[in-house]
């Protein structure tokens, strides 16, 4: 599976150059934009209160592509992915406008349920977060609370297979998951997520807390994840972005009328054109780190 | 490295060695009296504190082992209470007793868990009536065991729901009065499952009572199970209310839960005891007062095995 993707994001890219000028730094070769978008967002803003953290944004995210989506701190990125599977509700005080359809459906209209959206869009968050059951036990939650009873045994190893985690665990599926490394962890929980067969995976800052070895396992893993889910990643890790994403969104904060803080979209492309032509000159300036 | 480098290296560590060390100590040294002198005081006043505090206990202890150890053997739980200081046992009351607890956790578990969900899952702080309910339940925590004697005798004897005197109305009275500690117990367990648990089950697809069930409940058992031993801890021990609500002095026939045969518990049998001036009744009292002591350390032991049993590290 995984030369075969390689393969045809050789042929399908030839004008880009894996290395570039700036640094040295090596680039995806990103895949063609597809035309099929799974979420189109459209003048998207949320408010804490009366506080607007994110404000009119609005782009498409593509489907079996990886999104990065990068800003300084506070610019809302980790507001903007909570918002493709209503992880924002969580928070009372938590206000959406404008519209995000995900097939043509505004996530936020009246009818949708939220608890049906995280079924298909599954999340994998900053910190990992196993549940405090043994290994087989967190994989097969998703499943379970969908009511599959039967064939677990089944589910449980084709996810871990897929997270390329099974080979590590296979002997000890009854241990807790809290026994596993951090990188582990983390793939478990993108197991756990694989395992109720989203559609697009969510990924809130993955390997933040994560090692240089861990990290770049689970860069991999998104590659290989990329041929069945379309994959939205935030991460403050600009070499990340570079490195995996086709496609990446500049966010930043700029102070609003009113002096409030606010985080909007500057810029949105292919990858290596955020990070070698960027278009406006504040995306310029945070990806040659004169600031963030 | 060469050898010009080591010789600098050396010069420098040697350097500071004289004088340096004399005013690095005179920063960092132990200074004389003063500070110290008082530190050693306040210490000296907790040590006193805690030693009044455990006097007290150990007098009590000493005081029942003294008198009651003469007493003790399984005739103590196997003797019905007697006329005859000698012979009097606790059999009927221990059994009336264990009646109460456990008709009491099979009634205090649900509720209590059930508030204690729905002030920590569901209900918005910002609410005056959610605020009202809190300070509320605090509150009730600090209520003498008595008026809850005199609310059972008003409202759950007669009154309202007019039980009469069976065992039962004590068992409700009895969850009423650990019902605030049940509750407190199973908050703050609830509280330490961490929110990453609650959001990580939510993104699944799992809707907010399956979290709640299969996720949150199942992680804050083991502080839930110690609120509720400690609950019955307190709930054992507790004669004041039972006495309102019909715990009779002298019982002999095993009590009916449902029924008003009459029924009595062994605190109220100790305390019954206790105020007859002849020694054999004495001795009775302090064995019948071991025998408690007994029950409550071994369900308190259980509290701390669960505990760290199925604690688990976040």
């Amino acid at each position: 599976m995984v030369s075969n993707i390689k393969a045809k994001r050789g042929v399908s890219t030839p004008h880009i150059a894996l290395k570039t000028s700036n640094g040295g730094k090596r680039f995806r070769v990103s895949r063609q934009p597809t035309t099929e978008a799974v979420f189109e967002v459209r003048g998207l803003s949320v408010f804490y209160g009366d506080f607007p953290a994110l404000r009119g944004v609005t782009l498409d995210i593509q489907r079996n592509r990886i999104t990065a989506i990068i800003g300084p701190s506070g610019c809302g990125k980790s507001t903007l992915i909570r918002c493709f599977n209503r992880m924002n509700d969580l928070v009372s005080s938590a206000r959406v406008e404008g519209e995000i359809l995900y097939h043509g459906v505004n996530l936020y209209e009246d009818g949708v349920d939220a608890v049906e959206v995280r079924r298909r869009i599954g999340m994998v968050f900053q910190k990992p977060n196993p549940f405090p059951k043994s290994i087989f036990d967190n994989v097969a939650f998703g499943p379970r609370v969908l009511g599959t009873k039967e064939g677990l045994d089944g589910i449980v190893e084709n996810a871990l297979r897929q997270a390329a985690l099974w080979d590590e665990v296979k002997d000890k599926l009854k241990q807790n998951a809290y026994s596993l490394s951090g990188g582990q962890q983390q793939r478990l929980c993108i197991a756990r997520a694989i395992a109720v067969e989203p559609e697009v995976i969510l990924m809130d800052e993955p390997c933040s807390a994560l090692d240089p070895i861990a990290t770049t396992r689970i860069e991999d893993l998104m590659k290989e994840l990329e041929e069945t889910y379309s994959i939205v990643i935030v991460t403050h890790n600009m070499q990340q972005a570079a490195r995996v994403a086709d496609m990446t969104a500049f966010l930043t904060v700029e102070p609003g009328p009113n002096g409030e803080r606010t985080g909007t979209l500057i810029e949105y492309d292919v990858t290596q054109k955020i990070f070698t032509k960027p278009a406006d000159p504040r995306t310029e300036e945070y990806v040659t780190g004169r600031v963030g | 490295m060469s050898e010009q480098e080591t010789r600098q290296l050396k010069g420098r560590a040697r350097l500071p060695a004289g004088g340096a060390r004399a005013a690095t100590l005179a920063g960092i040294g132990r200074r004389p009296g003063g500070q110290n002198r008082r530190n050693q005081l306040f210490l000296a006043l907790l040590y006193f504190a805690v030693s009044i505090a455990l006097l007290g206990l150990a007098l009590i202890l000493i005081d029942a082992i003294v008198k009651g150890s003469g007493r003790l053997s399984l005739d103590i739980i196997r003797n019905s209470p007697s006329s005859d200081g000698s012979r009097a046992g606790f059999a009927q009351p221990i059994l009336g007793t264990l009646w109460l607890i456990g008709l009491m956790i099979v009634m205090v578990v649900p509720v209590g868990l059930g508030a204690a969900l729905y002030l920590e899952e569901y209900a918005d702080r910002d609410r005056w009536h959610n605020r009202l309910i809190e300070l509320n339940v605090q509150n009730l925590a600090a209520v003498p065991a008595i008026v809850y004697g005199i609310l059972g005798l008003a409202f759950i004897v007669r009154g309202p729901l007019g039980l009469g005197f069976i065992l039962f109305t004590g068992s409700i009275t009895l969850a009423l009065l650990v019902l605030p500690m049940v509750i407190i117990a199973s908050r703050e367990a609830i509280r330490a499952v961490p929110p990453s648990i609650r959001e990580g089950s939510l993104a699944l697809g799992a809707t907010q009572w399956q979290t709640i069930s299969r996720q949150v409940v199942p992680a804050a058992v083991p502080g839930i199970l110690t609120g509720v031993i400690l609950a019955v801890s307190r709930a054992i021990g507790e004669a004041a209310p039972l006495l309102l609500l019909g715990a009779a002095t002298f019982v002999t026939f095993n009590p009916e839960p449902f029924s008003d045969t009459g029924w009595t518990a062994l605190p109220v049998q100790i305390f019954n005891y206790a105020r007859r001036p002849q020694d054999a009744f004495q001795n009775a009292a302090a064995a019948g007062i071991i025998v408690m002591l007994v029950v409550l350390l071994l369900m308190n032991s259980f509290a701390i095995w669960l505990r760290n049993r199925f604690e688990q590290n976040w």
